[in-house]
């Protein structure tokens, strides 16, 4: 593909409550055995992209050890690869990335020593598969300074964190709102971008002069009348997961076979870092209902309609419904969690109860492990 | 230049005949085990757990399955600048062109590929054991007694031991005479066929040894280093060793992984067993679904019941299905209404709804009785099974099976069904 990749993982928001603490959302853990920002990476592979960065700020050693090797999604080649960007001191400049707009003006020679004519920006915390070819062709075929990928929500969709757009019959932006208290519209920006890489740069550079730092207030928002904005709409899955409620139905959409299906076992696979956990091991007693399982786990107990992630052990007579249960979590015997979110490398002690009784609790134990 | 103190030499091109239909499309090494790996994952994650980077892996048999597998080594950290895994097929020479006839006479002809990383010992492996063994100490114990070849031996109880090759030792572990199959074995350390060779030696050896028809290690390489008053040794090793070769070995060593703390624990932090898996997604079970015992692989969908069984990677386990002592590989699809007791189903079958396995008595079987015994049923790889068929004990089936291949629906106990490729 005739682009270079964009990837802006380094934003953190207060919705995420405490799971935010330890990581950039770009590296929560969905369905299972993935993290998040391996939809935009295996979306950008799949499609051909050779050369990717990725910006990042916010509490990066998550994200930099998953990122530890490009090759898992093909990255790892002479020609282009991936580039794991976060803030640096230089000569001219000392400041972290103060905005979307800025992170790129930091690394602006990036984009000046790439020969793509396109750039595709992307976030790294949406969960969907797109062919980023199918909204460069669009892209071209419109004759669109920008492509904004978005998607129309249902009716009576929270739209009051994400940017809302109107559309002319061709699909012109007329109208970009950004976190609207009272939207006039319910299809919404889905953080992907196509652009020319020339016009970007250009673009970045009289943001930068005038101390804008914002991608989509400082270009989108106040360019949408002067340059030609179209909007690319998807109807298939997509999902934003910044907010505790979003994540967790994210990740509880995977529960479902036709999400399991399209994601899982249909045309282009979602790539993530191999881990090398044995297979999910069940002893006597372990009932498991409507539930995901990934590797290493050991289950004595019973799961009902949870995801639980990699290398975690549920003990004997435990109950876990309802729940996320991260990667690397001991469990003792006896416990019951219910409506949780149970963080990474936690440990629960035996006959713990946890219920979250309004809505999702997220649950963080840094008890000490002495046995496993 | 190049130099590395110790090279491996992986033994890989052997049929496994005792394996039947398991290893009529595959070489032994690449036979699915415990899940999700293959045998050869085993000594190939003990190369690089102790600190041996250089890989020569000899294949000849069956071998486009473990080239698929091992590629360039990545998932065992084995893509290497200098060294790394090489796979070694037999290759045409101006003169004497031949496939590999013996364990050693496979070693001789790659003879330069040894020489280019100027190795000072070469451990000779084979790619059919389950253990994890730290190959440092063993060179330790090499070095320490400065023995030219030490072989590994582990001991067995008295009454085995003249299945095996024995060796003899003194008080120092060094051998004094060593025997094979004896009727009245007079140690009981058996050989694990693992060797670690000052390459001098061993170069001298099978230079000397070239012209003997089927050079192998056991019968001809140890004895000529014996009789030439070599000082050989014995490295005894007590952890778990497990020989695979035959369809009862390989079924009771997968059903020991789903003890409660096995013996062979896959579990452990350290000493990571590596495999390469190319699908990610965790396991799914229905509401409906129970499981109890057992071990189950990444991307397996489980609508059925599954109990003390070996669950491979992307099964799937139709509803109302029951799976009870069986060795399930990878990318199996079993339909609803099922049933299957001590069966071993290889990769990519497809046994379509109602089917019933391992259903009977226990009848010897007519083709193989050597083979196929213990009541298990074995279905070869890409094998498919009509709906409704009901399959007895000690059976065996490989190919497109249709309705005209049964009787009443039915094939009994004892009896082989093979329709696709080579016979074994």
């Amino acid at each position: 593909m005739r682009a270079i990749g964009i990837i802006l993982a380094g934003g953190n928001n207060h919705r995420m409550k405490e799971l935010s603490q330890k990581r950039a959302i770009g590296a929560m853990p969905i369905a299972g055995s993935y993290r998040a920002i391996d939809f935009a990476l295996s979306n950008m592979s799949n499609s051909h992209i050779q050369k990717v960065a990725v910006f990042t700020q916010y509490n990066a050693r998550s994200l930099n050890e998953h990122l530890s090797s490009s090759k898992w999604w093909d990255f790892g080649r002479k020609q282009g690869g991936l580039f794991v960007m976060t803030p640096a001191v230089t000569a001219d400049n000392s400041f972290w990335y103060r905005g979307t707009a800025d992170s790129i003006y930091q690394n602006l020679s990036f984009l000046k020593a790439s020969h793509e004519p396109y750039v595709v920006i992307a976030s790294a915390d949406c969960v969907y598969k797109l062919d980023f070819n199918k909204v460069l062709e669009y892209h071209i075929e419109k004759k669109a300074d920008i492509t904004v990928v978005c998607k129309e929500m249902e009716q009576g969709f929270n739209v009051d964190r994400y940017g809302t757009i109107r559309m002319n019959e061709d699909c012109r932006i007329e109208d970009f709102e950004e976190k609207a208290v009272v939207a006039r519209s319910n299809t919404i920006s889905c953080g992907i971008y196509i652009i020319r890489r020339r016009l970007l740069v250009e673009m970045i550079e009289k943001c930068a002069e005038e101390d804008r730092y914002d991608f989509v207030r400082d270009i989108l928002i106040r360019y949408k009348g002067q340059k030609r904005i179209y909007g690319y709409k998807i109807t298939e899955y997509w999902k934003n997961i910044a907010s505790v409620n979003d994540y967790f139905s994210a990740n509880m959409d995977f529960l479902k076979p036709e999400v399991r299906d399209y994601f899982f076992k249909t045309y282009p696979d979602i790539y993530s870092k191999v881990d090398d956990l044995p297979p999910a091991k069940y002893n006597v007693g372990a009932k498991i209902m409507n539930s995901l399982v990934a590797s290493g786990t050991i289950v004595n107990g019973t799961v009902e309609d949870s995801v639980i992630f990699r290398q975690t052990f549920i003990g004997n007579n435990c109950t876990i419904k309802n729940s996320i249960i991260l990667n690397d979590v001991y469990i003792g015997d006896n416990s019951y969690i219910e409506n949780c979110i149970v963080e990474s490398h936690g440990t629960i002690r035996a006959n713990s109860y946890h219920k979250g009784e309004n809505g999702i609790e997220v649950v963080v134990e840094h008890t000490d492990r002495y046995v496993m | 230049m190049i130099k590395k103190e110790m090279i491996a030499m992986l033994l890989a091109g052997g049929q496994g005949s005792r394996l039947g239909v398991l290893t009529s499309k595959v070489a032994k090494p690449a036979v699915s085990f415990g899940g999700k790996y293959r045998i050869i994952d085993f000594p190939l994650s003990n190369c690089i757990n102790s600190g041996v980077d250089t890989v020569g892996v000899l294949t000849q048999y069956q071998p486009l399955r473990l080239n698929t597998h091992i590629g360039i080594g990545i998932p065992w950290d084995l893509d290497r600048n200098i060294g790394g895994v090489t796979v070694l097929p037999p290759y045409e020479k101006s003169t004497n062109s031949e496939w590999y006839t013996g364990t050693a006479n496979a070693i001789y002809q790659n003879i330069d590929y040894m020489d280019s990383f100027n190795p000072e010992y070469i451990l000779i492996l084979s790619g059919d054991h389950i253990y994890k063994m730290d190959y440092e100490v063993m060179l330790d114990f090499h070095k320490q007694n400065k023995s030219e070849c030490t072989i590994a031996v582990m001991p067995v109880p008295m009454e085995e031991a003249k299945r095996f090759g024995i060796m003899i030792t003194d008080e120092n572990r060094k051998i004094t005479d060593f025997e094979e199959k004896p009727a009245n074995p007079r140690s009981n350390l058996a050989s694990m066929g693992i060797y670690i060779f000052n390459w001098k030696t061993l170069k001298e050896a099978l230079i000397t040894m070239a012209d003997q028809p089927g050079l192998d290690f056991g019968k001809h390489i140890i004895p000529y280093c014996h009789d030439k008053g070599c000082p050989l040794y014995a490295y005894e090793f007590n952890g778990y060793w497990k020989d695979v070769g035959t369809l009862h070995s390989y079924w009771e060593a997968n059903m020991e992984l789903i003890d409660i703390v096995p013996e062979f624990n896959l579990y452990e932090e350290y000493w990571k067993i590596y495999t390469k898996s190319d699908i990610l997604p965790p396991q799914y079970f229905s509401r409906e679904s129970e499981v109890e015992k057992s071990i189950i692989g990444e991307g397996s969908d489980i609508y059925g019941k599954v109990y003390n069984s070996v669950i491979g990677c992307g099964v799937t386990i139709g509803k109302n299905t029951v799976v009870r002592d069986s060795i399930i590989m990878n990318n199996t699809v079993i339909g609803d209404n099922c049933e299957l007791y001590k069966s071993i189903v290889a990769e990519n079958v497809e046994i379509k709804n109602g089917c019933r396995l391992g259903i009977g008595d226990e009848v010897e079987n007519e083709t193989d009785p050597h083979i196929y015994n213990s009541g298990l049923v074995c279905i070869g790889e890409k094998s498919i099974i009509p709906e409704n068929i009901t399959i007895g004990k000690n059976a065996c089936v490989f190919g497109e099976t249709e309705y005209a291949d049964y009787q009443n629906n039915t094939l009994a106990s004892g009896k082989t069904l093979i329709k696709a490729g080579d016979s074994v």
